[in-house]
């Protein structure tokens, strides 16, 4: 009885243990990650190309000037404060077309001024809050500058480009074309601290 | 043979203690008190339907206890986006008026730590008031107080059902108190800095279909020096 009990108290401690030898090597959570795919912008900085395929990357699209809500179904709220503010969610892509993310683009008309902003959620990585211009450049796109970021996007600044590119291809099941997100990184500057200034 | 019952029915015993350690570890206790509740600053207070029903939108990858929608939206189901949601929602001022629209992305953080009572979720608000502008809000988020509280007993009950009423404040960062960091893109909120902390009333939970009666809370703290609406007007 003496031995069966102390194996049962042996088998409680190799338990406790195992338990947390579990929880402490086998990590909860483990997003998949995407390698990221950057190039060396000409004027200093790295360039990133995300795109999300319209309608199939399309979550959600809610205007209430438009019939055609996204997704079938969508009750966008009918209130006058927000008669003049459309909201469209996305998946986005990476260069080689790869879901990394998912996006939200707001429009919105007010009496002083009018907004256009991007939200990028890329899980594994963090998130970038970019402002556009509302007038388009030249050239069909739009310019907004990156106004904050979390996790790995909190240091860096710079700007994004919006444009449409419609699609050329015939194919039934070809979207009808794609937006074009260009994110162009600086990281910010911060001062060396005395030793390493002195190297 | 014996020896070897005794051996497993004690490894269970000892996993079984561990997870209640885990679960009722008194040094894992609430957060308690949110750091703005006794700010002197002027607040912006909004509400929001918490529940995915209740949402202008909501997707994630069908799977989770929360189901998307309206039922035809798109599905987060590739790998890189699989543990993360979606929800768009509207955003309610103190007084229950429409105040503008909220997008919120949250997803399973890696930091997660079930040892120290973190069950962490990184997420981004993007909140648009017409009145006011832009906002984006980065916070991680712990959901341990909520899964000790509220989710546990629900999943112990006969009913898989749990009813009461939990107040609790999810925000747990990156802020040195504990506060979300906010950033104004719009409006007469452009270029201010911020912080804001999200919290959580649940009135009823089940263990099969997530959240059944709850409302979220965002109160967002206005610098000193920055009155964005005169008082009569602030949500």
């Amino acid at each position: 009885m003496f031995v069966l009990l102390k194996t049962f108290f042996i088998g409680v401690v190799l338990g406790l243990l195992a338990a947390a030898g579990v929880l402490y090597a086998v990590p909860a959570v483990d997003q998949k990650r995407e390698a990221s795919i950057v190039t060396v912008a000409p004027n200093g900085g790295n360039t990133e190309v995300f795109h999300s395929r319209i309608p199939m990357d399309q979550i959600l699209q809610g205007d209430p000037r438009q019939a055609g809500s996204v997704p079938p179904g969508l009750e966008w709220p009918s209130d006058e404060i927000l008669a003049n503010v459309r909201a469209e969610l996305f998946k986005i892509r990476n260069a080689q077309g790869v879901i990394v993310g998912v996006a939200a683009r707001t429009a919105a008309k007010t009496d002083d001024t009018d907004v256009i902003d991007w939200v990028l959620h890329l899980p594994a990585r963090g998130s970038l809050f970019v402002n556009m211009d509302v007038t388009p450049r030249e050239g069909g796109f739009r310019l907004g500058q990156i106004r904050s970021g979390s996790r790995e996007f909190s240091l860096l600044h710079g700007f994004m480009t919006e444009r449409w590119v419609e699609t050329a291809s015939d194919d039934e099941d070809a979207p009808t074309g794609r937006i074009e997100l260009s994110a162009t990184y600086a990281s910010t500057l911060e001062p060396l601290d005395t030793e390493e200034a002195a190297e | 043979m014996k020896h070897l019952v005794s051996l497993v029915l004690g490894l269970i015993v000892g996993v079984i203690l561990f997870a209640a350690g885990l679960l009722y570890n008194p040094f894992n206790a609430d957060r308690g008190l949110s750091p703005l509740s006794v700010t002197n600053a002027e607040v912006i207070a909004l509400n929001f339907a918490n529940v995915p029903a209740e949402s202008i939108a909501y997707t994630n990858n069908g799977e989770t206890l929360h189901h998307p929608h309206p039922e035809k939206v798109v599905q987060l189901w590739e790998a890189p986006v699989r543990m993360t949601s979606a929800m768009a929602t509207v955003m309610r001022d103190a007084r229950n008026r429409v105040a503008g629209i909220g997008v919120k992305f949250s997803s399973r953080s890696e930091s997660t730590r079930l040892w120290t009572g973190e069950a962490i979720v990184d997420s981004v608000w993007y909140v648009y008031l017409p009145d006011y502008g832009s906002l984006f809000i980065e916070q991680t988020e712990n959901y341990f107080p909520f899964i000790r509280e509220v989710a546990f007993p629900a999943w112990r009950s006969s009913a898989n059902h749990w009813r009461g009423n939990w107040l609790g404040d999810v925000t747990a960062g990156p802020g040195a108190l504990g506060t979300a960091a906010v950033t104004g893109g719009s409006g007469r909120l452009e270029g201010l800095s911020m912080a804001a902390v999200e919290s959580m009333t649940v009135k009823a939970f089940s263990a099969e279909t997530g959240l059944v009666s709850a409302e979220g809370r965002l109160i967002i703290e206005m610098p000193y020096d920055q009155d964005p609406a005169n008082d009569a007007d602030t949500p």
